[in-house]
């Protein structure tokens, strides 16, 4: 026990007197989670909150670029965009435009569809209520069969903007255009009907949605962008243990106190376990770090707050099995590779590959199937998936009890297998 | 001499050589000898004494220590012996004292007991004044004699030492050349690899020549010399045992 003890304690001397290590373990993860969470935030606030000019050509200057113009204008966040330097613009030059990136979305409402939508939804109104009888049985008037060929919208975007941007834009776009269309087939009926008044059936919503989170209980959290952020860098901060873990052990090898050890009598389990007890601290050391800022640093700086809520407990159990995962494969890096360039740059990569597949950036419910089914192997996710069953689905211990295993079993057999290559090359 | 070290037909192959680096080797070293290991580059010298220390495993063959078979007593071997590798083998951002302390603690040596052989360690090789300080602002020198220090302190029945002077100041090398013999006085036995064949010749009371993983000659210094028409020096046995073509392996 005490060869334990004194193991652990040269460990913590170590990294007191690596000034550059602590760097990497406490203030580096610091910078990264304040980091990436404005710069989520800010895109974010890109697409939700700021402003976004669109430009409108409307060639056709009827009902329909108006309804589009007027609807334009009034939804939040967006400005109509019409002429620039005082000069109109057309679909040549709205284009230019976008394509040179001064602006990322351009509407361009060809010529003729306010009369053809005219036309097409006067035919199609007058043949519904011809068939109820409401209208004259003028046989002269009754519209024949008749088919129109869909005119187009055109909207160009910036080749800069993402996916998911030009999605999240097309689908307003799209929702506005349909209730153009709605507005107009309802102002032909009222019309049609000889109605004095209009009835109003088109003031106020009839189906709306009402948006709740399904959480075990009633006293969980409300999820937020930081709530899904913060267990996901955090759980990449642990991680980067492999690093200075990797660089540890190789630096042993090269300067000899490795054959000290293994030349004294004392088992390779009990100086791995003196690493293992250190770099457990500072991996709940880290993560209480990373907690507080979200907690207390996050608010100044204009993020939301990160409210771990009663579940504090079960994130701490989390965060601990998560590091034990960590320095397993830190371990095993820093025993197979004999250089510090092999095993630094291998941990990063490596730690980035598994951050990736466990869904630190895009949640793996998104990714393609062969990939979601790479994930399932990965450490990361089963963190994350613990992470987020505590906080998000408000989840207990038994809940979490398969990924906390799996990460268990990670470690075990990081660790054996590290014991075991050592053996071997010992032995060959 | 009663026996302290007993090797049978040791032979060693590193996985994916296709050369033995010690074939069928036996050889016999007494208790309170001072045994010098030489031998050109590649000749096995490293891993003879590495097979010793414990750090790697012959393909076949046999060790035994004051009777203890080193298969079935590893861990009784290895508190026994101690061991001054080539590097300098220390934390360079701990102190003197820290690594020490640290080497020592895995030997089972009490705190108290601890700190004193430290102390007492530490003077003796003139390094009282340098205890708190890091290592790395150590000459090669003073980190030589803390090495030799950190392999010792547990006072082992036989020591290792590879090449335990390379690089010293004159002053270095003669504190570490009295303390070694002080080790030998007080019953450790030595056994020691170096490429300083007069210092060899002066130091040890039995060489071995070992070359391409066998023993080519054995014996007390004087009588090596003796043994080689013409010889007056050690390095005269060990050019007419193992020729001068370079020995360069890759």
């Amino acid at each position: 026990m005490r060869k334990l003890i004194v193991s652990a304690y040269k460990e913590v001397l170590l990294l007191l007197r690596d000034w550059g290590g602590l760097a990497i373990l406490f203030f580096m993860p610091s910078v990264l989670i304040i980091t990436i969470t404005l710069i989520q935030e800010s895109t974010f606030k890109a697409v939700g909150e700021s402003t976004l000019p669109i430009i409108l050509v409307d060639q056709d200057a009827g009902e329909i670029g108006q309804l589009v113009a007027k609807n334009l204008a009034e939804a939040p966040h967006v400005q109509l965009v019409t002429e620039v330097d005082g000069q109109p613009i057309d679909a040549e030059r709205a284009r230019e435009l976008v394509s040179d990136g001064e602006y990322q979305i351009a509407l361009v409402i060809p010529k003729g569809i306010s009369s053809e939508l005219n036309e097409k939804v006067n035919h199609n109104v007058n043949h519904i209520l011809g068939e109820f009888a409401v209208t004259e049985p003028d046989s002269a008037a009754q519209p024949k069969e008749k088919t129109w060929k869909a005119k187009e919208i055109n909207i160009y975007f910036d080749p800069a903007a993402g996916h998911t941007f030009r999605n999240s834009v097309k689908n307003n776009i799209e929702r506005m255009l349909s209730k153009v269309e709605v507005q107009k087939i309802y102002e032909v009926f009222v019309n049609e009907m000889g109605l004095n008044e209009d009835p109003g059936l088109l003031n106020g919503e009839i189906i709306t949605f009402k948006e709740t989170i399904a959480q075990k209980g009633n006293d969980g959290i409300i999820p937020n962008a930081v709530q899904h952020n913060v267990p996901a860098w955090i759980l990449f901060g642990i991680f980067f243990i492999v690093v200075p873990l990797g660089i540890n052990l190789v630096k042993e090898k090269n300067l000899g106190t490795y054959i000290r050890l293994r030349t004294s009598p004392v088992s390779y389990a009990i100086i791995l376990g003196g690493k293992i007890i250190t770099y457990t601290v500072i991996c709940l050391i880290q993560f209480m770090l990373m907690l507080l800022i979200a907690k207390y640093i996050f608010p100044l700086i204009g993020l939301i707050e990160f409210d771990p809520g009663t579940q504090l407990p079960l994130m701490v159990l989390i965060a601990f099995v998560s590091g034990l995962a960590a320095i397993g494969l830190g371990i095993l890096i820093g025993t197979v590779a004999e250089t510090q360039e092999q095993s630094a740059p291998f941990g990063a990569i490596f730690v980035i590959i598994l951050a990736a597949l466990g869904g630190v950036w895009v949640p793996t419910f998104i990714m393609p199937e062969l990939m979601q089914k790479v994930s399932a192997f990965s450490p990361m996710n089963w963190g994350i998936s613990a992470f987020y069953d505590v906080i998000l689905r408000n989840g207990t211990a038994i809940d979490i009890a398969q990924p906390l295993a799996y990460l268990l079993a990670f470690f075990a057999t990081t660790l054996l297998a590290a014991i075991y290559y050592d053996k071997r090359n010992r032995t060959t | 001499m009663e026996e302290i070290i007993r090797i049978r037909n040791l032979s060693k192959r590193y996985t994916g050589s296709d050369r033995y680096a010690l074939k069928d080797l036996s050889l016999s070293i007494g208790k309170g000898e001072i045994f010098g290991l030489l031998g050109p580059n590649g000749a096995g010298k490293t891993t003879l004494i590495s097979t010793l220390c414990g750090m790697i495993k012959p393909t076949s063959g046999e060790l035994w220590f004051d009777n203890l078979n080193y298969r079935q007593h590893s861990r009784k071997v290895q508190r026994q012996i101690g061991v001054v590798p080539q590097e300098y083998a220390l934390y360079p951002t701990l102190s003197a004292e820290e690594n020490l302390y640290y080497f020592g603690s895995l030997y089972g040596l009490s705190s108290r007991e601890l700190n004193r052989r430290i102390a007492d360690g530490l003077h003796r090789v003139g390094l009282a004044d340098f205890a708190k300080k890091p290592i790395k602002t150590f000459s090669g020198g003073m980190q030589r004699r803390v090495n030799l220090l950190a392999g010792t302190l547990h006072q082992p029945n036989v020591l290792f030492l590879d090449e335990p002077t390379v690089g010293v100041d004159v002053h270095s090398k003669e504190v570490i050349m009295t303390l070694l013999h002080e080790l030998n006085t007080q019953g450790t036995t030595i056994i020691y690899s170096s490429h300083h064949l007069n210092e060899a010749q002066h130091f040890c009371t039995r060489i071995a020549i070992i070359d391409e993983g066998k023993i080519v000659v054995e014996g007390k210094p004087e009588e090596l010399i003796a043994s080689v028409a013409g010889a007056t020096t050690l390095e005269n046995v060990f050019i007419h045992h193992t020729g001068s073509q370079l020995r360069d392996y890759a």
